[in-house]
């Protein structure tokens, strides 16, 4: 048996434990992803997808449970810098350039300037910003800056992207073209992908796997693995797309039917 | 050029609605007060100001020494107390209850006392009343901007397992610079009251304060107006060195850029 990316067992997280707001966001999460694999959370909102993200990332604290990423701790696959994130909201650096929100980790992890702004460079080729370079955030649309927040994410190739709506912000137009991006940078680096949406087609054009999950309390209810081969442009239009997104939408019937 | 012309163009509605607002200071009064008892006329102002020159420039020096070292000092210890208190809890707990209740005291009803003791001709008490003044306003400030900032930005930086120090360097600091440099704008004018009133009741009997009251009692009014005048040119020099180093500093600012363009 080959590791698992991730390894999530019997996550639950309840947050202000004994007070009177306490909530459970997570009950009894069991969820494993092969390396390579890209999976996407759907569910309906505050169904604990941010949370389980969260508790993934290390950045809190299960209440019960066992994460493993990589055969490793989650703190300690934090400390190795095996994550990279991208937020609904581009939480870029107004004080730094573009580019020198895109090297930030890099220098974090002890780049030299010159690998720094050279990588920096690619990657806002990437997203098609490489006149911006030295723009400041403000300057940008929501749409570029959150383009330059994916670039970010990936710029140093982490063994894991785990993205919460990254394209939340985004126009149909650009949504896709991010899409069929970040399916290539996918393809191309091998890297697995946890991803937060609530868009179904986005889901189901995405991922290897839809993952559905339910509120209150927030659980996995059902795992749609999606087999469509490789993307291109006529998979929008296939019907073997169209059915996926019919077996999605009906397991969300489901789970917000039965609240 | 261009954008020196649009400046020109911006500043001229204030410039002559303070020149048109003088014209009717001096009319007005001319009318009604030909004595310049109750205010006198801004020409008179002027005079007084040229003729007294040497003494206002001796007051000016002195009062401003006093401001701007009351001013970096207590500048200083805010922000030295907002980092203490962001980065240590028990500084927190220490801190913040003291400078609150401290700033509840009006601090210029002090300065009788502290001219005891630091001696009433001692410039020393009017600083410590400039610096007290100056402190409270920056520590909330910047204390703010340092707290203030977007989760996710934190949990940015967290994910690159950044250390807090990294955080503080990288994040924190950074986002309390809009906070801080409005706090400077704040106390830039604030010192100057602050210690032209701390010198009504004490320190060198030639700086601005003393001249003020003096003049004031000897019914000199324009003496008086010519040396508030002096005060007045400290302060808004003081403001316009601290929006300047807000433009050098902080650049992507929106509140920089939207003066700019
Ligand atoms: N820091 C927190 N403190 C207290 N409760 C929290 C916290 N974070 C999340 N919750 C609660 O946990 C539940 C799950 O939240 P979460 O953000 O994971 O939902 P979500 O599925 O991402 O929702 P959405 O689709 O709206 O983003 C919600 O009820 C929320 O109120
Ligand atoms: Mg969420």
């Amino acid at each position: 048996m080959t590791e698992c990316a991730v390894r999530a067992e019997g996550i639950t997280k309840i947050f202000n434990q004994g007070r009177p707001n306490e909530v459970c966001a997570l009950t009894d999460v069991d969820l494993a992803i092969e390396p390579g694999e890209f999976v996407s959370l759907i569910g309906p909102s505050g169904c604990g997808k941010s949370t389980l993200l969260r508790v993934i990332a290390s950045l809190t604290e299960p209440t019960e449970g066992q994460i493993s990423v990589y055969g490793k701790t989650a703190e300690q696959a934090r400390l190795d810098r095996d994550y990279g994130m991208a937020f609904q909201h581009s939480g870029l650096f107004d004080w730094r350039s573009v580019s020198r929100n895109i090297e930030l980790p890099l220098e974090l992890m002890g780049w030299s300037k010159d690998k720094r702004q050279k990588r920096a460079g690619e990657m806002l080729e990437l997203v098609k910003l490489g006149q911006f370079a030295n723009h400041h955030p403000a300057e940008l649309s929501g749409g570029m800056r959150q383009r330059v927040a994916i670039a970010r994410a990936l710029s140093f190739n982490p063994s894991l992207l785990l993205m919460d709506e990254p394209f939340g912000a985004l126009d149909e137009m650009t949504r896709e073209h991010m899409q069929t991006e970040l399916l290539r940078i996918w393809s191309e680096t091998g890297t697995t992908v946890v991803f937060v949406t609530h868009s179904i087609p986005e889901s189901v054009y995405l991922s290897t796997r839809v993952v559905v999950m339910s509120a209150r309390p927030g659980r996995i209810s059902t795992e749609i693995p999606v087999d469509l081969g490789g993307r291109n442009a006529d998979t929008r239009e296939s019907p073997g797309f169209f059915a996926k997104i019919t077996e999605v939408r009906e397991a969300l019937r489901a789970v917000e039917g039965a609240e | 050029m261009n954008g020196l012309r649009r400046r020109l163009s911006a500043s001229l509605p204030p410039v002559a609605f303070g020149l048109v607002g003088l014209a009717l200071w001096e009319s007005v009064l001319r009318l009604t007060d030909p004595r310049g008892f109750v205010l006198p006329p801004p020409s008179e102002i002027v005079a007084a100001f040229v003729e007294n020159w040497s003494q206002i420039w001796t007051g000016t020096r002195l009062t401003g020494y006093v401001i701007v070292t009351g001013l970096a000092a207590g500048v200083v210890l805010g922000v030295i107390g907002a980092l203490l208190v962001t980065r240590f809890r028990s500084a927190n707990e220490t801190i913040t209850p003291v400078a609150t209740a401290v700033n509840a005291i009006p601090i210029v009803a002090l300065a009788p006392v502290f001219n005891a003791w630091f001696g009433l001709i001692s410039p020393r008490s009017n600083q410590a009343v400039v610096i007290i003044l100056v402190f409270f306003p920056v520590f909330i400030n910047v204390t703010k901007g340092l707290t203030q900032v977007q989760p996710s930005q934190i949990e940015l930086m967290r994910s690159y397992a950044a250390k807090e120090r990294t955080i503080t360097r990288e994040v924190r600091i950074p986002n309390a610079m809009p906070f801080f440099f409005n706090s400077l704008k704040i106390v830039s004018s604030l010192s100057v009251i602050a210690a032209i009133v701390a010198e009504y009741f004490g320190g060198r009997q030639d700086s601005l304060g003393p001249m003020i009251i003096q003049s004031a009692g000897l019914t000199r009014y324009d003496d008086a107006w010519a040396a508030v005048f002096a005060s007045a040119m400290i302060g808004i020099a003081l403001y316009a060195l601290a929006a300047l180093a807000e433009r050098l500093v902080m650049p992507w600012h929106a509140s920089v850029r939207e003066a700019t363009t």
